[in-house]
C-alpha cells in the first residue's frame, strides 16, 4: 500500500530551488490539496516574481505570471470574470509585503474570493539576499550589512496581524514550515483556506515561515531551527482570523 | 437613426457596453471620471464586472488578469495615470493579450493641469514601458468617431492579441455633441481564444500567460514574432483621412480636436484664396506614412499643429523624408489654439518656427 | 511489525539532508560515495527493517524524491 508518493498536482520538471528550500515542500502541499479537492482542472494560479517565478513550470494547472507585487490585482481580474474557477496566488515577502502591499491589502479589503499562499523567508532570495520587509531586527542581509536597524530601515512587517484587521478577510493563519507536524498543520490550513474560497467566504491567506538556506548561510535543517528559535519570536505562529470561529 | 446629445465620456461608456466589454477596471482622474462613473452603473446592470481599483497600477493589472482569462477587458485614465500603467502595458504586449485603454489627455508634465492636451503622443506611440513593443493607437477627432473605434478597437485587439489605445484629449471627453449610438458596426472576424488561462478542463494541455524567458534565443524569437505581428498591423490597420488634397499650397497634419480646429482654418484660408489640405492620421500607431507620398510636388510646405510643443512632428519628419519644408505650431499647458492661430501659422509659414 | 519499502527518484535528489534529519529512527544517511547526474550525494537506507512508515522523510523532502509503501501480506 502506498503511504506517500508524489502528487499529480506537480509536473515532472525538476525544480530550480536550492537544496532544502521550503518552496519545494510548500509547492507539494498546495498541489496535494488541489489534487485531493479535485481542483486541478478548474484552477487558475497566479505566479509572482521571486524565486517562485517559474512556479508555472511546476504546478499542473493553468497559470498567469504577474508583474512583481501585482498578483492580487491580477487574481482579482481573473476571479471577477471567472467566479466559478478556483484562483490563488503564490507570493514571497518582497512581492506581497513590499512592492505589492497596496494590491494585497485592497484585494483583502474588497473581500475578493481568492487564496494567497504567502512564503515568508525574511529575505529577497532570487536577487541574492537583500533585506525584505520581513527581515528581522539585527538580521544581516546584503543591504543591511551591519544588521537591520529599525531607526533607519524600518521594522519587520507582521503581515498576518495586519490582515487579521481587515473586514474582507475570512481566514489568516501563520505556520512555521519546520517539521512533519507543521507540514500537517500547513496542509490543514491550506485546505481550510481553499474550502473557504469555494464557499465564497472572502479573502484567505496562509503565511508560511520558510527557509532560505543559501542566503541565510545555513544548512537546510539548521535553517529550520533558526525559524523555530528566532523567526517565531517576531512572527508568532497561529490563527489570526477565522470568521467561522471568531 | 436616433441622435442624442451626449458627453464624450458617457458615449465611451455606452460604446464599451455595446461592444460587449466583460470587465472595466479603473480609477478616478480628471478629465475622464465620467467613464468609470457611468460604467459603475451600466456594467452591473448588464451582469458584467466593474471594479474601482485602488490605483491605475492595480487597474491595469486587473485588466491583465481578466484578459489572460480570455475576457474583454478595458481601463481608462489620463496622462499621469497612463504613466502608471506602463509596466502593465509592456507585460500585456509581451504576453500577447488583447485589451482596450482609453487615454484622455490632459496637460503635463507631472501633475500638470486638467485642461486638454496632446502631449501624450510620445507616451502612446513610443511607449514608456520596457522592451520592443507597440500599442495600436486610434486618435479619433469626434465623439461619433470615438464610438466607432471603441468597437473596432476591441476587435482589433482580439485579432492581433495586443492592447489597443483610444487616444483623445480632454475636449472630446468633456464636450457634448449630437451622436447616434445606433450607427451599425460590422464586427470583424475574431479568432477563438484557445490560449486563455481559464482552467485546464476548458482546453487541451496547460495554458500559461507569461512574458518571461531567460533563454536569449527563445526570447529573441518571441520578439521577432511580435515584430512580424506589428508588421501585419502596419500593413492592414493604418487609418487616415485626406482633406482638400488636390494641389494644395500647404498641407496641415493634425489629429483629434486639433484637426477639427484646423478644418475651420482651412475653410477661412480657402475664402482668402489659399488652398490648404490636411492629412489627418486616425491611427497614430501605425502612423500613416503612405499618406505623405500623396502630397503633390506643388505643395510649399507641411504645417504640423499639435496641442503640445512637438511630438507627432517627429513622425511627420520621418514620413516626409526631407522632401517638403516642415513648420510646427503648438500650444501647451492646456491652452487650445483657435482657428485664427492656425491661419496665422500658415500665412507666416516657417516664421513661427518649432520651439 | 509491518515492513516498508522506500523508493528514491535519485535524479531529483539535491542532497539537502532534510529526510536524514527528520527520520525518527535514524535509518537514512547521505552517502557521498553515490551521486546523481547533478553531482548531489544520494541518500542510503541503513536498516530498512527499522522503518516505521511514518513518511516524515517523504513529507519533508522538497523534491518529492521518496515514495513510501507498506508491504502487506
Amino acid at each position: 500500500m502506498i503511504k506517500y508518493q508524489k502528487t499529480k498536482g506537480l509536473s515532472d520538471k525538476k525544480t530550480h530551488y536550492c537544496p532544502g528550500c521550503t518552496h519545494g515542500i510548500i509547492h507539494k502541499i498546495v498541489a496535494e490539496v488541489l489534487e485531493e479537492m479535485n481542483l486541478l482542472d478548474n484552477t487558475v494560479g497566479v505566479a509572482s516574481v521571486g524565486c517562485s517565478v517559474f512556479s508555472y513550470d511546476y504546478f499542473n494547472i493553468d497559470m498567469e505570471q504577474a508583474p512583481h507585487g501585482r498578483a492580487c490585482a491580477v487574481a482579482t481580474g481573473i476571479k471577477r470574470v471567472l467566479p466559478d474557477r478556483f484562483v490563488f496566488t503564490y507570493q514571497g515577502d518582497g512581492d506581497l509585503a513590499s512592492i505589492g502591499i497596496a494590491e494585497t491589502i485592497h484585494a483583502a479589503n474588497r473581500g475578493e474570493n481568492i487564496s494567497v499562499i504567502f512564503v515568508n523567508n525574511a529575505i529577497y532570495g532570487m536577487t541574492g539576499g537583500q533585506m525584505a520587509p520581513t527581515t528581522l531586527e539585527g538580521q544581516k542581509t546584503t543591504t543591511s550589512q551591519l544588521g537591520r536597524n529599525h531607526a533607519t530601515q524600518g521594522n519587520p512587517i507582521k503581515v498576518s496581524e495586519i490582515f487579521s484587521q481587515i473586514d474582507g478577510v475570512a481566514y489568516v493563519e501563520r505556520i512555521a514550515m519546520t517539521s512533519p507536524q507543521n507540514y500537517r498543520k500547513a496542509k490543514a490550513a491550506i485546505k481550510k483556506a481553499f474550502s473557504y474560497q469555494l464557499a465564497g467566504k472572502g479573502f484567505t491567506m496562509v503565511e508560511l515561515l520558510s527557509t532560505c538556506p543559501v542566503n541565510w548561510g545555513m544548512a537546510p535543517a539548521d535553517a529550520m531551527k533558526w525559524i523555530d528559535e528566532k523567526m517565531t519570536l517576531t512572527f508568532k505562529p497561529g490563527v489570526y482570523k477565522d470568521i467561522d470561529h471568531d | 437613426m436616433s441622435k442624442q446629445l451626449l458627453k464624450g465620456n458617457q458615449a465611451i461608456a455606452l460604446a464599451a457596453v455595446q461592444a460587449g466589454v466583460d470587465a472595466y477596471f479603473g480609477y478616478p482622474i480628471t478629465p475622464q471620471n465620467e467613464v468609470p462613473e457611468y460604467l459603475s452603473k451600466y456594467l452591473p446592470e448588464a451582469g458584467k464586472v466593474f471594479v474601482q481599483a485602488e490605483s491605475e497600477v492595480a487597474a491595469i493589472n486587473m485588466v491583465y488578469g481578466a484578459a489572460g482569462a480570455g475576457k474583454r477587458a478595458m481601463t481608462s485614465s489620463s496622462s499621469v495615470g497612463i504613466a502608471l500603467k506602463q509596466e502593465g502595458l509592456s507585460y500585456i504586449c509581451g504576453s500577447e493579450l488583447p485589451c482596450l485603454i482609453v487615454s484622455v489627455m490632459r496637460s503635463g508634465p507631472g501633475l500638470g493641469g486638467i485642461q486638454p492636451s496632446q502631449a501624450d503622443y510620445y507616451q502612446a506611440t513610443r511607449g514608456g514601458g520596457n522592451g520592443d513593443y507597440h500599442l495600436i493607437v486610434y486618435a479619433p477627432e469626434s465623439i461619433q468617431e470615438t464610438i466607432h473605434y471603441i468597437k473596432e478597437g476591441f476587435d482589433v485587439a482580439d485579432i492581433y492579441r495586443n492592447p489597443v489605445m483610444i487616444l483623445i484629449d480632454g475636449l472630446i471627453g468633456q464636450m457634448m455633441e449630437s451622436v447616434d449610438m445606433d450607427v451599425p458596426y460590422t464586427p470583424r472576424k475574431l479568432p477563438e481564444k484557445t490560449w486563455a488561462a481559464m482552467g485546464k478542463k476548458y482546453h487541451s494541455g496547460q495554458n500559461v500567460i507569461n512574458s518571461l524567458s531567460l533563454n536569449p534565443d527563445h526570447l529573441e524569437k518571441h520578439n521577432l514574432d511580435l515584430q512580424a505581428k506589428y508588421n501585419l498591423v502596419r500593413k492592414n490597420e493604418v487609418r487616415y483621412e485626406l482633406i482638400n488634397m488636390e494641389n494644395p499650397d500647404y498641407v496641415i497634419v493634425a489629429y483629434g480636436s486639433m484637426a477639427r480646429i484646423a478644418r475651420s482654418a482651412i475653410e477661412t484660408l480657402g475664402e482668402k484664396g489659399i488652398h490648404v489640405g490636411m492629412i489627418r492620421p486616425i491611427t497614430v500607431w501605425p502612423f500613416p506614412k503612405e499618406a505623405f507620398a500623396k502630397i503633390p510636388s506643388t505643395c510649399k510646405g507641411i504645417l504640423v499643429v499639435e496641442m503640445s510643443l512637438g511630438q507627432m512632428v517627429d513622425d511627420v519628419e520621418i514620413a516626409n523624408r526631407g522632401k517638403f519644408p516642415i513648420a510646427f505650431y503648438g500650444r501647451a499647458g492646456g491652452n487650445v489654439p483657435d482657428p485664427t492661430e492656425v491661419e496665422q501659422a500658415i500665412l507666416n509659414f516657417g516664421k513661427l518656427v518649432r520651439l | 511489525m509491518k515492513e516498508h519499502r522506500l523508493t528514491f527518484n535519485n535524479e531529483a535528489c539535491k542532497g539537502c539532508g532534510l529526510c536524514v534529519h527528520f527520520c525518527p529512527v535514524k535509518i537514512l544517511q547521505l552517502d557521498a560515495s553515490r551521486m546523481n547526474q547533478a553531482g548531489y550525494p544520494l541518500v542510503s537506507v541503513t536498516d530498512i527493517k527499522k522503518c516505521i512508515g511514518c513518511t516524515f522523510c517523504a513529507m519533508m523532502c522538497p523534491d518529492s524524491v521518496i515514495r513510501v509503501e507498506s508491504i502487506d501480506e
